[in-house]
């Protein structure tokens, strides 16, 4: 009895010292191969660092939407459409009719918060949203994979989806794709408002803003940068951290912690 | 060696040796269940997800509540089987393999929701790409491989000595003795072989537990990590593991009751067997009505303004009769029926209605959250479209089909371990030696 267990545990030794050095030499391998994986990386042309983020400008941009002077017209959804040929259905800034406790009515033009903590980013499985170093958050549709995490994650309602592929203009599709200026627009993925990256990098005010003082005249839209501390709603320029404190500003759900970089001036006329 | 061992029960094998036209029926009924889920599914790429009753607002429906309800209905082998080895539970060695089946197949069907949910699965490879371990999704991606890879192994290893019985015992044709060959042609049954063997499977028994829980625990973060109202909370972790071993045990009575009918093996799954699983049922229904209980009590008295919106699609509005149904005829109802009627019947009625309550419970988890406005003051509705049914359907049916598929190829009582069973005082023996060690 004892010597044939002894001689099982003698097999057993032999077949554990086989099976260490077979595990041994398999993780010596996959030891390599992570060594020389940024190799393996270059050879499938994944970009190993972000450099999609890099502005080359040293920009927080900003928008201030003033309720008091917003009359709900819609020039700045219809504006933003027009300039990024917005797929139908889709309001990349959207605006709200909203009342108050008092049984006041006013609007509320969303365009995308631009969350400096931003949840959509968070989430994201595959890096197709990232944010640039101006602080604009952007989505690469040429990596999304259209699991619309980000759209369950986003406080604001501000991304919207490609159900299907949508109808194609020749202008639209005679443009070149950049998750700066995201057109043409694609079937299956994420979709949002930029900030007009593509003009603001030019030093032009987004399609919202232009809109809102053009066509209307309102002039509800401000947009500029933080560190210069003035925005601009293409008809006068005002300072913007005094402009939010005397007027009382504020952002939309302070206390979920996304620190947005759309501030609102309440509206006051009845 | 095989020569001195007993003959085997006949009946254990029958199924692989004979094939009635049922069941040749039942795999035609869900093959074609499965194709038309295939045709809705070629429908969708054709057209994009605009054929599902998704929108912006409501972006995720059925598909990732079937994701989160296959997922759930795994754990009845992990659980049962895994707890029951580890604790010496004698009565669990005619239904472990059965259990263990249903957790692989009901992984493998779970798997393909995501994918299916996806707006663009010919990138789906970017997960592994442009992967970003920040995003709970890709947690789970790796927990339900990890755990996949877990449960195969944890159903194959008990399953090698009554391979070698099979090929003994069973003639097969040329594809599927290959097979048995492949899988186990180098069992002999020697002391060293069953040592090892017996090793690995408690090895595997202790570590698939801690992946089984992980596995739920990171689904429910992604819903948790958001920050919305009936997800952003810390309960739902365990409140999905516990539903996940609620659902997954009424499975397993389900398969138990069927298996035990169509294969007429009331000798080895008796009623001690349903009672003993009953019991268990009816503990882990108390643990989810106490969690239900506590997620919306705590939500409702706190008053939150979002909460109470979302609170109110559940308990008044549009989803109040399925909510309702869920909670008294899914959850109170069955723990009535696990204590009155202690009967096979009693108890696969219970868990038929735990199944369905718990389907309900994760569409309900999943939707009404999305319903709620969070801006403006617009519901947003979802009624799922015929693609969604359809491929819901075809997942049900696959995991009926994998399951059936599977009897008829493996003896689905393991035939060696009820075998030892008959001999306990050799385990006894074990016992005490590895106690005075």
């Amino acid at each position: 009895m004892d010597t044939a267990s002894d001689e099982v545990d003698q097999e057993a030794d032999r077949s554990r010292r086989r099976f260490i050095k077979g595990a041994v030499t398999l993780v010596g391998a996959a030891g390599v191969a992570t060594l020389f994986s940024g190799k393996i990386l270059e050879a499938l042309e994944v970009p190993t660092s972000d450099v999609r983020a890099r502005s080359g400008q040293d920009r927080r941009w900003v928008m201030l939407i003033d309720l008091d002077k917003c009359d709900g017209c819609g020039a700045c959804t219809v504006g933003c459409t027009e300039a990024h040929f917005v797929p139908f259905g889709q309001q990349w800034i959207r605006v709200y009719e909203v009342q108050d406790e008092f049984g006041h009515r006013y609007f509320l033009p969303r365009p995308c918060m631009q969350c400096e903590n931003a949840p959509c980013l968070k989430v994201c499985p595959v890096g197709a949203t990232y944010q640039k170093d101006d602080g604009i958050v952007l989505v690469d549709h040429t990596r999304c994979i259209g699991c619309r995490y980000c759209m369950a994650a986003c406080p604001y309602d501000a991304r919207s989806f490609n159900w299907t592929e949508p109808p194609h203009t020749a202008e639209e599709l005679a443009h070149a794709y950049s998750p700066e200026a995201p057109w043409p627009h694609r079937a299956g993925v994420v979709e949002k408002c930029m900030f007009c990256a593509h003009l603001s990098e030019h030093g032009e005010l987004p399609a919202c803003v232009k809109s809102c003082s053009k066509e209307m005249g309102n002039g509800a839209i401000y947009f500029g940068d933080l560190r210069e501390d003035v925005v601009s709603n293409g008809v006068e320029t005002i300072p913007f951290s005094k402009t939010v404190r005397d007027r009382g500003g504020f952002r939309l759900k302070e206390e979920l912690g996304t620190a947005p970089r759309v501030w609102y001036l309440p509206p006051s006329k009845g | 060696m095989v020569d001195e061992e007993p003959p085997v029960d006949p009946r254990l094998l029958a199924p692989l040796q004979k094939t009635t036209w049922r069941f040749y029926a039942l795999v035609g009924v869900l093959l074609a269940v499965i194709g038309w889920g295939v045709y809705a599914y070629t429908w969708q790429l054709r057209s994009g997800l605009s054929v599902t009753g998704l929108t912006d607002r409501v972006s995720w429906g059925l598909y990732i509540s079937n994701l989160v309800f296959f997922i759930g209905i795994s754990y009845g082998g992990t659980l049962i089987s895994g707890i029951l080895r580890l604790t010496h539970a004698e009565w669990r060695r005619p239904i472990t393999r059965l259990a263990e089946t249903t957790t692989v197949m009901s992984l493998l069907v779970a798997a393909v929701f995501p994918m299916l949910d996806l707006g663009r699965p010919d990138r789906a490879l970017n997960l592994l790409l442009y992967r970003r371990i920040e995003s709970p999704i890709v947690w789970d991606f790796l927990g339900i491989f990890t755990y996949l890879a877990g449960a195969l192994l944890y159903l194959y290893l008990p399953l090698i000595p009554d391979l070698a019985i099979v090929r003994r015992w069973v003639k097969a044709g040329r594809m599927r003795g290959l097979l048995y060959r492949l899988l186990g042609g180098r069992w002999t049954g020697s002391r060293l072989q069953k040592r090892s063997l017996e090793r690995s499977i408690g090895i595997i028994a202790v570590l698939i537990i801690p992946v089984a829980i992980s596995v739920h625990t990171v689904l429910s973060w992604i819903f948790a990590m958001t920050l919305r109202s009936g997800w952003h909370t810390a309960i739902l972790g365990p409140y999905f593991v516990a539903g996940a071993i609620f659902s997954g045990t009424a499975v397993v009575i389900i398969t138990m009751a069927i298996v035990r009918r169509v294969y007429h093996l009331e000798a080895y799954i008796t009623l001690r067997h349903f009672r003993n699983l009953g019991a268990l049922l009816l503990v882990l229904d108390l643990v989810v009505i106490y969690f239900t209980l506590s997620e919306y009590l705590t939500a409702a008295y706190g008053a939150e303004s979002q909460d109470l919106l979302w609170l109110k699609a559940l308990v008044t509005g549009r989803y109040a009769p399925l909510f309702w149904l869920m909670l008294v005829g899914g959850f109170v109802f069955p723990a009535v029926l696990l204590v009155l009627r202690r009967t096979v019947a009693g108890i696969v009625l219970a868990s038929v209605l735990v199944s369905v309550a718990m389907w309900l419970e994760r569409f309900l988890i999943v939707v009404p959250t999305m319903m709620a406005p969070q801006m403006g003051s617009t519901w947003n509705l979802y009624t799922p479209s015929w693609v969604e049914w359809s491929i819901t359907a075809a997942g049900v049916a696959a995991f009926a089909l994998l399951c059936a598929v599977f009897t008829k190829l493996f003896p689905i009582v393991s035939i060696w371990e009820t075998r030892e069973a008959a001999t306990p005082s050799e385990e006894l023996h074990g016992v005490e030696e590895e106690m005075s060690a």
